[in-house]
């Protein structure tokens, strides 16, 4: 199946999908819809995604309201693909974890959630990836500050007579 | 030569009514020249090993270039440069390891191959201790060092050495029994445990060019040497049975917590116990002290070239071993052990016993 | 040598449970890796891996950065196959910019691409033995990996980390002399491949210890996200350079090999480090016809963009480095400076799955496995 018989397909049975103008493979979807959207798009059998390429957070940026989530999806069977965008709220990051639905998700949500804060709703072990256990803030938001001390250690952002 | 010394002294008259003490500078002045050929195994041994694994990997291994102290042409002074560090290393023991233990597991290890040392020959007269019974006694002094390897896993407080010690300590303990049984046949053979009359009974020839050496006698025999090798291959802990001292794995297995000296004596036991395992193949498969063309270069002196150089090829084909295989896993190891080894050597056994009724 | 530390026992298990640290510093894991082991006697029970201490803050620093400064950003990485993420980058970047490289540059690319791979998986093949206890296959090939090394040294002044392949083009073209000793040194590698098969791929003490051990079967390996020469040792047929053909590798003549369970399972160790022999075999065929192909003559420079400035838009693209498949999601707001750049690491995913093939074997099959998967932890950290 091509792109377009794909969105078809999945808007027909959830109405609230919307497209990006910009790029015909991207589909739009919202945090409540998540759950049902991502069993369908694993189990309908013409569809059958069942290769996550990658699970991908952004920052729409400091004046925007919302991190986000970026779903490329892959079907090993019938080798067509799709990209699917969830934008998630900055005061209420939490989405839906598809944790058992695709096994590689386990890593890539905590790196997600190590990184920008965002929340995933049934994960099983949700904790830092990449970062010490006891790091605080989530560096890759845009409006991060960086820490200045960090266990005692000053950081300072300027280095004078490095030069 | 303890009863040499012994003979010696007690012909000097005024010497003669200190017995005890007699006994006690005898004993002293044959175990001197023992420890003396230990250390300069293991140095000549080291070198070689480095040399050999360099060589095969297609590298020149140490080598004496460079300005100021190097380690002389083609690197002869490397072994003399690395036994001058350990001795003057600083002396490590953990703080929660348990320090009677560990101090005195280096001891064990070392003593137990000392000992079987003692009953090892060069030659028909050249022997610390002439037993008549001379390779049972070896065979029992070479698993004193099992002690010794578990007491350093045990005290080291360390996880990894206690699973190093316990898989070495299982694997010489399973491989005692074939290497003990394979050379049954040898007892069968030439009718005696004394070292002397097993070389004896190899002496000669048949059809003039073939030695009369046990493994050409017939046929098991070839498969019992193999057996005996290499289960005493696996009692040294070289590779492919190497996994008590897995570099990969366990950094250094049951010798991790040890430095300097006390390093250098678990070393040392190492290469002494190689040249033990390819001594008594030697001594009871390939001639011990014979020539290999019977009649021509016999003699003391030659008799003590002979053996060292059959032992020294046994040695370079363990090393071969070592750089060329891989390890097996520990269960692999003693099913190797339990179901081809053992029976195997049962059929060995009877099946010299069989040839020997059969064609004599 | 690593000093192990942490041995106290952490007993909130069962009695006969030990809890087993190996790492961070440990002289076979391939990188710094913690791997939290609770192990009843010798045999596994779960494995955690910790990582996260090479982490460099990549994406992070690829938000202050422009595009063509991210290519060095980009090669240290993975920084055994440095020329297949700058590859990957550069054809990302370029699909987001419309540009088309001149077909000079196309073969340039994918020779050095492929001479990586070898490389590469080279120091895959050597470690795996190295962490079986075969010293000499190691030290083998890296010696044959040195005059690839040397190669790339004549060609950009680098032996590991290059920066060669920038966007729109290659840095320099082929110093004169390269492509001869480039066929010199196929005719000298040909051989050894025969040579370590048979000191290591048909040694029946390898056989044993890696036959049957630490099996993927194949639906785990997708959900996983498993993918390249560990995907195909599970039997399933999936390369991206014949699949979804990126540059111009739908020119060349090459097979994909597949892991058939010659020796054991289909999707175990063996299977594996076959794939990445047979792998080897398949680079060199793929080198020797680019070569032969490439045009002489032709700029190198020619589609290089004098300024590097992308529309706004997202692109997700993917190659086949030699770990898997390679991502790259860029978003960039129209300025020079992108505005999110995530690598997708294959051996990120390689190392998520090793707690579930590794139940039920014993400690010393947890290195081999380990070795098999083929982790880089420069790639896995960023």
């Amino acid at each position: 199946m091509n792109t377009p018989e794909i969105i078809k397909k999945i808007q027909s049975s959830f109405k609230k999908i919307t497209l990006d103008e910009n790029h015909p493979d991207r589909i739009i979807s919202s945090t409540t819809e998540w759950e049902e959207l991502s069993k369908f798009l694993r189990n309908d059998y013409e569809l059958f995604f069942d290769s996550m390429m990658c699970i991908t957070g952004i920052d729409e940026g400091i004046d925007s309201n919302n991190l986000g989530v970026v779903y490329n999806l892959h079907s090993m069977k019938y080798k067509h693909k799709i990209e699917v965008y969830i934008p998630v709220d900055k005061k209420n990051p939490t989405i839906f974890s598809v944790e058992k639905i695709w096994r590689m998700a386990d890593w890539f949500e905590r790196e997600i959630y190590d990184m920008y804060g965002i929340i995933f709703d049934g994960h099983s072990d949700l904790r830092r990836i990449l970062l010490p256990e006891d790091w605080e803030g989530f560096p890759l938001r845009k409006d991060y500050e960086f820490p200045k001390t960090w266990h005692g250690i000053i950081v300072d952002k300027i280095k004078e007579g490095w030069e | 030569m303890v009863d040499f010394y012994i003979d010696l002294f007690s012909s000097v008259d005024f010497i003669k009514p200190y017995q005890s003490s007699i006994f006690i500078i005898s004993v002293v002045l044959s175990g001197i020249p023992i420890f003396g050929f230990m250390a300069v195994n293991a140095l000549v041994a080291v070198y070689v090993e480095r040399k050999v694994s360099a060589f095969m990997q297609d590298r020149l291994g140490p080598m004496g270039h460079g300005v100021g102290l190097h380690a002389g042409k083609w690197g002869v002074l490397q072994t003399l440069a690395d036994a001058i560090k350990l001795l003057t290393k600083e002396d490590i023991i953990p703080k929660s390891a348990d320090k009677k233990l560990f101090l005195l597991a280096p001891c064990i290890i070392f003593i137990g191959s000392f000992v079987a040392f003692a009953g090892f020959p060069f030659n028909e007269f050249l022997v610390a201790a002439d037993f008549n019974l001379g390779l049972f006694y070896i065979l029992a002094m070479s698993s004193v060092g099992v002690i010794g390897i578990i007491l350093a896993g045990y005290s080291s407080n360390n996880k990894w050495s206690l699973y190093g010690s316990m898989r070495s300590a299982a694997q010489i303990v399973s491989y005692e029994i074939p290497a003990a049984l394979s050379l049954l046949p040898i007892v069968m053979l030439s009718g005696s445990l004394a070292f002397k009359d097993i070389v004896l009974a190899q002496t000669g020839s048949t059809l003039g060019i073939l030695p009369n050496w046990f493994i050409f006698d017939n046929p098991f025999m070839i498969v019992a040497f193999w057996l005996f090798f290499i289960a005493g291959v696996a009692e040294v802990n070289r590779t492919p049975f190497d996994l008590p001292e897995a570099e990969s794995e366990l950094v250094a297995g049951w010798m991790t917590e040890y430095s300097g000296m006390r390093w250098a004596f678990f070393f040392l036991a190492e290469y002494a116990n190689m040249f033990i395992v390819a001594g008594v193949a030697t001594i009871g498969f390939l001639g011990g002290w014979l020539s290999p063309i019977p009649g021509f270069f016999e003699g003391n002196i030659w008799g003590v070239f002979w053996l060292v150089s059959k032992t020294s090829f046994l040695i370079f084909v363990m090393m071969w071993f070592r750089w060329t295989f891989p390890r097996l896993r520990t269960d692999q190891l003693m099913r190797m052990c339990w179901k081809f080894f053992l029976p195997g050597s049962f059929f060995v056994i009877i099946g010299v016993g069989l040839w020997d009724l059969l064609m004599r | 040598m690593g000093i192990n530390i942490n041995s106290q026992n952490l007993n909130n298990n069962s009695d006969e449970e030990m809890v087993l640290n190996i790492g961070p510093q440990h002289p076979s894991t391939h990188g710094v890796l913690r791997l939290k082991t609770i192990t009843d006697g010798e045999i596994i029970k779960k494995i955690t891996p910790y990582i996260g201490y090479l982490h460099r803050c990549f994406e992070k620093h690829c938000e202050n950065l422009t595009y063509e400064q991210a290519i060095p950003f980009v090669d240290r990485c993975d920084y055994i196959g440095s020329m297949n993420n700058e590859f990957g980058y550069a054809i990302a970047v370029e699909k987001l910019m419309d540009i088309q490289v001149p077909e000079k540059v196309e073969y340039i690319r994918v020779i050095v691409a492929e001479m990586n791979r070898i490389a590469s998986h080279l120091l895959a093949v050597g470690v795996f033995g190295l962490d079986v206890g075969a010293v000499t296959p190691f030290v083998y090939c890296f010696r044959d990996r040195e005059r690839i090394l040397d190669l790339f040294e004549m060609l950009c002044g680098a032996r590991l980390l290059y920066n060669y392949i920038w966007i729109g083009g290659v840095s320099h073209d082929f110093p004169v002399g390269w492509v001869e000793k480039t066929y010199e040194f196929l005719d000298y590698f040909e051989p050894k491949i025969i040579e370590t098969n048979d000191l290591l791929t048909y040694n029946k003490i390898f056989i044993e210890r890696t036959a049957d051990v630490g099996v993927i079967p194949p639906e785990v390996a997708i959900s996983y996200g498993v993918t390249g020469p560990n995907l195909r040792g599970s039997g399933i047929n999936w390369d991206l350079r014949k699949n979804e053909p990126y540059s111009i590798y739908d020119k060349f003549d090459f097979d994909i090999p597949i892991g058939m369970g010659a020796m054991g399972t289909v999707g175990d160790c063996w299977d594996r480090y076959y794939v990445r022999i047979r792998e080897l075999e398949e680079s060199l065929k793929i080198v020797r016809q680019a070569l032969d192909q490439m045009p002489r003559d032709g700029d190198v420079y020619e589609s290089m963009p004098k300024k590097i400035r992308p529309k706004s838009g997202h692109i997700y693209s993917r190659t086949e480095s030699p770990r898997g498949d390679l991502g790259f999601y860029i978003e960039s707001d129209g300025s020079a400076i992108p505005s999110r750049l995530k690598l997708r690491s294959p051996a990120f995913t390689a190392l998520s799955c090793i707690d579930e093939i590794s139940k039920g074997w014993m400690l010393a099959d947890m290195l081999t496995i380990l070795g098999s998967l083929d982790i880089v932890l420069g790639e896995i950290d960023r």
